[in-house]
């Protein structure tokens, strides 16, 4: 049976500021979801809450994977149940080396119950397996040997994502703007990578302002969020038309969500300019 | 492993530090009263059976000892009493050539602490200390007939009278500060090596310094003499038991490099945090050496350790590096000194400190050079993790030059690990324990690189250990 994550009435709040304002969402195994929207809408905040980062707040709602509930689990629990998210900004870890990382992390996504200290899997099956996913990718097997992210380009830290996601073959993968900030070519290698990796055994939930991650990894449903709530739902030639035409039509269809972005993006430039 | 285990002390929770067993001390040959003073100091000379002149050379340290004001810089020692130590511990007869002739309960100790198993492994010679005196020690038969000497320093005051003599107090005279004086006053045991000219011993020779005895001052004395164009690679390891009371280890290493040689000490001071490790560390570097000292402080409960290079003559190169952990109760003052006394010669330190669970870490460093030390290269970089909002990191660095013919850098940073870097790893199903360490393992890998491999491991090892537990 193919599993079910299951988001229900989600309320999100950062620094008691609500951001999603209760959304509704399930994806199943195998299928892609894209879910677009203009910029401080919420997209990104509900990827953050989804892997549980600890500065998003859910003040009401649920997260469930087949039925059970995510918010009291930490990012490494909901990490080894399956969860995985594709960072827009991957953050470096100096001295650590891709390989070391991977294989710990491997480890432990696919031994849940392993405790620290415990051993790690084999380094030789390891070794062969990370130099398959990299030649697939058509990735230099010496990043393995290089520190997570340092001094990496920005389409090799994207391209770092997609082997991390290749590697931990997760029950569903969040991509946040993983298409953003790259030329096409690494737009390319990053959307074939996941064609390649989006299977029947992955819900793929695909945040982007872009097209062409969606022309090789068209999503049968997408989603259009405006001021923390989803507006609209529909199937890929949505995500084309929002490409093509902008937002203007969505908050003409939604004045309420579309008065209160409004006011938002006041808020959010008046605190910009006592900040400043 | 072992099916004996060691007594545990009951009071106390032996909590992480795996090292803080101990055991029963009623076989030891010899224990003297609590305290310091002249008898004392007659006392322990008399059992080791010296010479004259190193009794006078203990006796007048002890007056200056007694003449030198305590530090006011530095840790706090305010609960530091000279006068509940003991000052000399013997723990069996002498020193043996195999394990199997070392007292039973002396030898378990070690076997748990993989001594025997390393030797056979990868090194070229062990010694091992037990409280106050060497109760164990092995050096390859080729490196003997090469000339190489290592031995204990009490055998080598009886057996290589000359060469001791020659060299001892030289590079730390007593007068340099309180705890060298101490050190000289009652030092027993320690290593002292000789590498003759030409002769480059490939594998490490080890010192493994274990304290067992409650409110007991351990004094090692190391003398290490590399001659031209030979080199070694020696290695300390330090452990004690957890007690309620506090310890003292305070050790006076003196090294000379001469032309051409070169000589990398590394130390692993893994203390138990009730620990006093208060240590005069020194080197002469001479023409085109290259003296290292590596200086891993992860245990004590105050360590003020400045490994010191004296470069002495053109070409002479220095480096100095150093990691300091400080976790709960913990004083890490570590540092480095350089002391430019040539032309044309270069030093670079790297220190990386981290703190945590209110633990005190910091860097106290000196580059100096004297008025004709001109064309001399110095580079400086430290820089300290803090691993939560109630520990602390502190840097001091010192710099002393008469003139500007010469290039000194020096850089440091202090950083505190980013939440987004720990949810980023535990996004990739770390636990926030392992994600952690992880990170600090990626701080210090600059330096553990620098290790052989076995100590590598080692040092990741403990790093993990200091580690667990301590967040929640």
């Amino acid at each position: 049976m193919s599993s079910l994550l299951k988001i229900t009435d989600l309320h999100v709040s950062v620094d008691e500021k609500p951001i999603l304002k209760g959304v509704s969402l399930e994806i199943r195994q195998g299928e892609i979801h894209a879910l677009m929207g203009p910029n401080g809408s919420g997209k990104s905040t509900l990827a953050y809450t989804l892997v549980g980062h600890p500065k998003y707040e859910v003040t009401s709602g649920t997260i469930e994977i087949d039925g059970v509930p995510l918010n009291d689990l930490d990012p490494c629990e909901r990490a080894r149940l399956g969860m995985f998210l594709a960072f827009q900004y991957p953050v470096t870890i100096p001295g650590v080396k891709v390989a070391d990382f991977l294989r710990h992390a491997v480890t432990n996504i696919r031994n849940p119950a392993r405790k620290e200290g415990e051993s790690l899997i084999p380094m030789r099956d390891f070794r062969k397996e990370l130099k398959d996913r990299m030649e697939e990718l058509g990735m230099d097997v010496e990043f393995a040997r290089r520190y997570l992210n340092e001094g990496f380009s920005g389409g090799e830290k994207k391209r770092m994502e997609i082997l991390q996601l290749a590697m931990l073959q997760p029950k569903f993968a969040i991509l946040d703007e993983t298409d953003s900030g790259l030329d096409s070519d690494a737009v390319r290698v990053v959307s074939e990578g996941l064609r390649k990796l989006a299977g029947p055994q992955m819900g793929v939930l695909i945040i982007t302002h872009h097209e062409r991650l969606l022309e090789y990894n068209v999503p049968q449903f997408t989603h259009v969020i405006l001021a923390g709530r989803i507006v609209e739902t529909g199937d890929a030639s949505l995500a084309h038309e929002l490409h093509n035409h902008g937002y203007a039509a969505v908050r003409q269809r939604h004045p309420a969500e579309a008065a209160e972005e409004q006011e938002h993006q006041k808020v959010t430039s008046k605190a910009a300019v006592v900040a400043n | 492993m072992t099916t004996d285990v060691p007594v545990l002390d009951d009071e106390i929770g032996v909590g992480d530090y795996q090292y803080g067993f101990h055991d029963p001390t009623d076989k030891y040959v010899f224990k003297s009263r609590r305290g310091l003073d002249r008898d004392i100091v007659h006392q322990i000379s008399e059992m080791k059976n010296e010479p004259m002149w190193m009794r006078e050379f203990r006796l007048e340290a002890l007056d200056l000892f007694y003449s030198k004001p305590m530090p006011t810089w530095g840790g706090d020692m305010s609960e530091l009493d000279f006068q509940n130590m003991f000052y000399f511990v013997k723990a069996s007869q002498g020193q043996e050539k195999s394990w199997d002739d070392v007292p039973d309960d002396i030898r378990k100790t070690y076997d748990r602490l993989g001594i025997p198993e390393a030797e056979k492994k990868y090194l070229a010679g062990v010694k091992a200390q037990y409280e106050s005196e060497v109760v164990y020690g092995s050096l390859q038969e080729d490196l003997a007939k090469q000339g190489v000497i290592f031995t204990d320093t009490d055998s080598a005051v009886r057996d290589y009278p000359d060469l001791v003599r020659e060299y001892f107090g030289t590079v730390i005279p007593s007068a340099d500060n309180k705890f060298a004086a101490l050190n000289s006053a009652v030092w027993s045991g320690g290593s002292f090596i000789y590498v003759p000219k030409g002769v480059k011993i490939e594998f490490p020779l080890q010192a493994y310094f274990r304290i067992n005895t409650q409110n007991m001052g351990q004094f090692e004395r190391t003398l290490i003499i590399v001659d031209e164009g030979a080199s070694v690679h020696y290695v300390e390891g330090c452990t004690a038991p957890t007690y309620s009371s506090d310890s003292l280890h305070s050790a006076v290493v003196e090294i000379l490099v001469k032309r051409g040689g070169r000589c990398r000490y590394t130390t692993i001071q893994n203390w138990s945090n009730n620990v006093y490790n208060l240590v005069t560390k020194r080197a002469k570097a001479y023409g085109d050496s290259l003296m290292e000292w590596v200086d891993g402080n992860l245990g004590s409960k105050l360590t003020m350790k400045y490994p010191a290079i004296y470069l002495m003559e053109p070409g002479a190169r220095g480096e100095t590096l150093s990691i300091a952990f400080a976790g709960k109760g913990q004083h890490q003052d570590a540092g480095a000194k350089m002391v430019h006394c040539a032309p044309y010669t270069s030093s670079r330190v790297i220190s990386k400190s981290i703190s945590k669970d209110g633990g005190r870490a910091g860097y106290r460093g000196l580059v100096k050079a004297t008025h004709d030390a001109h064309h001399c290269k110095s580079n400086v970089v430290c820089d300290a993790l803090i691993l939560d909002s109630h520990s602390r990191s502190d840097t001091y660095p010192y710099i002393e030059v008469n003139h500007d013919n010469l290039t000194i850098e020096h850089e440091a940073s202090v950083s505190k690990i980013a939440e987004e870097q720990l949810l980023y790893l535990m996004s990739r199903g770390m636990s926030e324990t392992e994600a952690s360490a992880m990170i600090v393992t990626g701080f210090i890998e600059p330096l553990v690189k620098e290790l052989p491999m076995e100590y590598a491991v080692e040092m990741n090892r403990l790093i993990e250990l200091q580690m667990e537990g301590s967040v929640g």
